[in-house]
């Protein structure tokens, strides 16, 4: 502050208004002019930036062309959504109770209570697994952590529920997540640990 | 007997036409005032390239209804620490005296009613019509201001203080540019000021100027955009009505669409020939068949709702004013203005009906001379104008030593 001259106030002079300007109202009919002309504009101009939401989505980005639907825009590659937990090529929970998603998420939404496995290639698997989806704040940490990416965030978005303990979804509700959207990769996340994966990021 | 009494009363063209009248006006009005949210909506969708309310019914027509159930089953919050008795009073106050106005609207020109003479069709024909019409409307400022005060909120108070300021400031151009009008027709009756423009024409065509300066006032009564300082939620976090819930918040919404509607229909009657169809045309105006004057209340509620558009595409358009360009639009623009208006209606009514036949034709006099006082205007502020940017009367802050 103490170095501050004289010299370096600099004086800014403004767009000196006209008459006309000044008096609102010819700037006003050309800005109204405007909004006409939108409003007038019919459904072709409106479709281009309106999701009909319940009957129409912005679906998954390889189900189209970019930009082809009407000129919908289509959600982001990498949109983080509802979660979902693998399955390994036997079907069972990819999950190996390993803790890592529930370390790392900073909401503290996930909860593991780790088991066994009945299964004799596997050592350990979630006897429950539950992530708080109202805590959740979809940050992709959980997916970062996994080291056989098991947990993933997939492409939905509309969840619903009409009560907090709906909205807990358990083992059961995350493998229905996996079931239903497994037709699509979720996220072009790469792997950013060298284990070897379940095989679901390259399909 | 009590059936014979009732049908007395109601062929009474002193009672029962003020009654049913205004039972049928009600009934439209609150009717208008409950779509006019919709149409707004819509309005606003359109203009932003979107679809608006189109779920409930067809159309989405039952939107109005919806958001009617939604605000009375919504919880209708008291705040611990608002003026109690105030806080009740504000949204019914302003919602009353929004539906005050319709009684001297001049809705349909003359019928008449079971044989009597000719009477006109409003509910009440009363010689200071305009004035009580501008007394009922600055008393809207009361729900605005005492809701700010009992909300006992800096921001619900700050906004109360704002319309507090804005109405009185514009009650004063408003004022004027009515007495233009007044000057022009020579009565004060709303039903008066209408017939006499059949006989010439409306007086929008006569004084532009005037119907400008007061519709930026209705805008400014109204707190409609761009002078909707008292809500603004940018600034004051919905101002007045921050604090209010279910249908108290409801009445508030009613009641500014009824003051529009209302003042619309102000405007309608004063410039536009009320219920007359065409200008210059004297059509439709000596009927009192029935026909007659409900074609005459449609095409003015017609107008009114062309004038509800024209509220709302300006509100869609229209950024904000500061506040203190607000006030000097109003005291340094509108007042002077309006001032030099009300001189030159006075000198067009004292040349009078001989003069003008010396002169040229009155139609073509006037509005060129208000134009020339608007442009006498621009040039003023022209020649006072100042660049925009920093204040000439903030000087740089001297360097720190």
């Amino acid at each position: 502050m103490a170095d501050w001259k004289e010299t370096d106030i600099v004086e800014i002079e403004g767009p000196r208004l006209g008459a006309g300007q000044m008096m609102y109202v010819p700037e006003i009919l050309a800005g109204m002019k405007i909004t006409l002309k939108h409003l007038f504009r019919k459904r072709k101009g409106r479709d281009r930036f309106v999701v009909q939401y319940p009957e129409e989505r912005r679906e998954a980005p390889e189900t189209y062309e970019h930009g082809q639907k009407a000129g919908l825009p289509l959600r982001s590659d990498g949109y983080r959504g509802l979660h979902r937990l693998n399955r390994d090529e036997r079907g069972n929970v990819a999950c190996v109770a390993c803790f890592m998603c529930s370390t790392a998420c900073p909401a503290n939404c996930i909860h593991i209570e780790g088991g066994e496995a009945p299964w004799d290639y596997r050592e350990k698997y979630p006897v429950k697994f539950e992530i708080d989806e109202l805590r959740c704040i979809y940050c992709g940490m959980c997916e970062e952590a996994c080291p056989v990416n098991a947990i993933e965030l997939a492409y939905e978005y509309d969840l619903v529920g009409t009560s907090r303990e709906e909205m807990v979804l358990d083992k059961e509700a995350l493998l229905a997540v996996y079931d239903r959207t497994k037709g699509r990769k979720p996220r072009l996340n790469p792997p950013i640990t060298g284990y070897p994966d379940t095989g679901h990021r390259q399909a | 007997m009590l059936g014979n009494i009732v049908i007395d009363i109601l062929t009474d063209a002193d009672l029962g036409f003020p009654i049913i009248l205004m039972a049928v006006l009600i009934a439209i009005f609150m009717t208008m005032v409950a779509y006019s949210t919709f149409y707004e909506r819509k309005v606003a969708a359109w203009i932003q390239d979107r679809y608006g309310p189109n779920r409930a019914g067809p159309k989405g027509l039952l939107q109005p209804v919806a958001d009617g159930i939604k605000f009375f089953v919504k919880e209708d919050f008291l705040p611990d620490h608002a003026d109690k008795a105030l806080f009740i009073l504000a949204p019914a106050l302003s919602f009353v005296v929004a539906l005050l106005g319709i009684a001297i609207i001049p809705w349909g020109g003359y019928l008449e009613w079971f044989g009597s003479e000719r009477i006109p069709v409003q509910v009440a024909s009363i010689d200071i019509g305009l004035v009580y019409l501008l007394a009922v409307g600055a008393m809207s400022v009361y729900g605005v201001a005492l809701a700010g005060w009992a909300s006992n909120n800096k921001y619900s108070f700050y906004g109360g203080m704002r319309a507090a300021a804005q109405t009185l400031s514009y009650e004063v151009p408003l004022g004027l540019a009515i007495l233009v009008a007044v000057l022009a027709c020579g009565s004060l009756r709303l039903e008066d000021i209408v017939a006499s423009q059949a006989l010439t024409t409306w007086n929008v065509f006569l004084h532009p100027v005037a119907f400008a300066v007061m519709f930026t006032c209705v805008l400014a009564e109204t707190n409609r955009l761009p002078f909707d300082l008292v809500e603004c939620e940018q600034e004051l976090v919905g101002g007045f009505h921050t604090e209010y819930s279910s249908m108290k918040f409801a009445l508030f919404f009613l009641g500014e669409y009824g003051h529009i509607i209302v003042s619309s229909a102000l405007m309608v009657a004063l410039f536009f020939g009320g219920w007359q169809p065409i200008p210059w045309v004297g059509w439709l105006t000596e009927s009192t068949a029935w026909w007659a004057v409900a074609l005459r209340i449609g095409i003015y509620f017609g107008k009114v709702a062309v004038f509800l558009f024209v509220f709302m595409w300006i509100r869609w358009t229209l950024p904000r004013f500061r506040f203190d360009q607000l006030l000097s639009l109003a005291w340094k623009g509108l007042v002077p203005l309006g001032l030099a208006l009300v001189a030159w209606g006075g000198v067009l009514a004292y040349v009078g009906e001989d003069g003008w036949k010396e002169i040229g034709p009155r139609s073509f006099w006037a509005p060129v001379g208000e134009l020339l006082l608007l442009e006498v205007a621009m040039i003023a502020v022209k020649l006072v104008s100042r660049p925009t940017g920093r204040q000439t009367n903030m000087p740089p802050v001297a360097a720190a030593s």
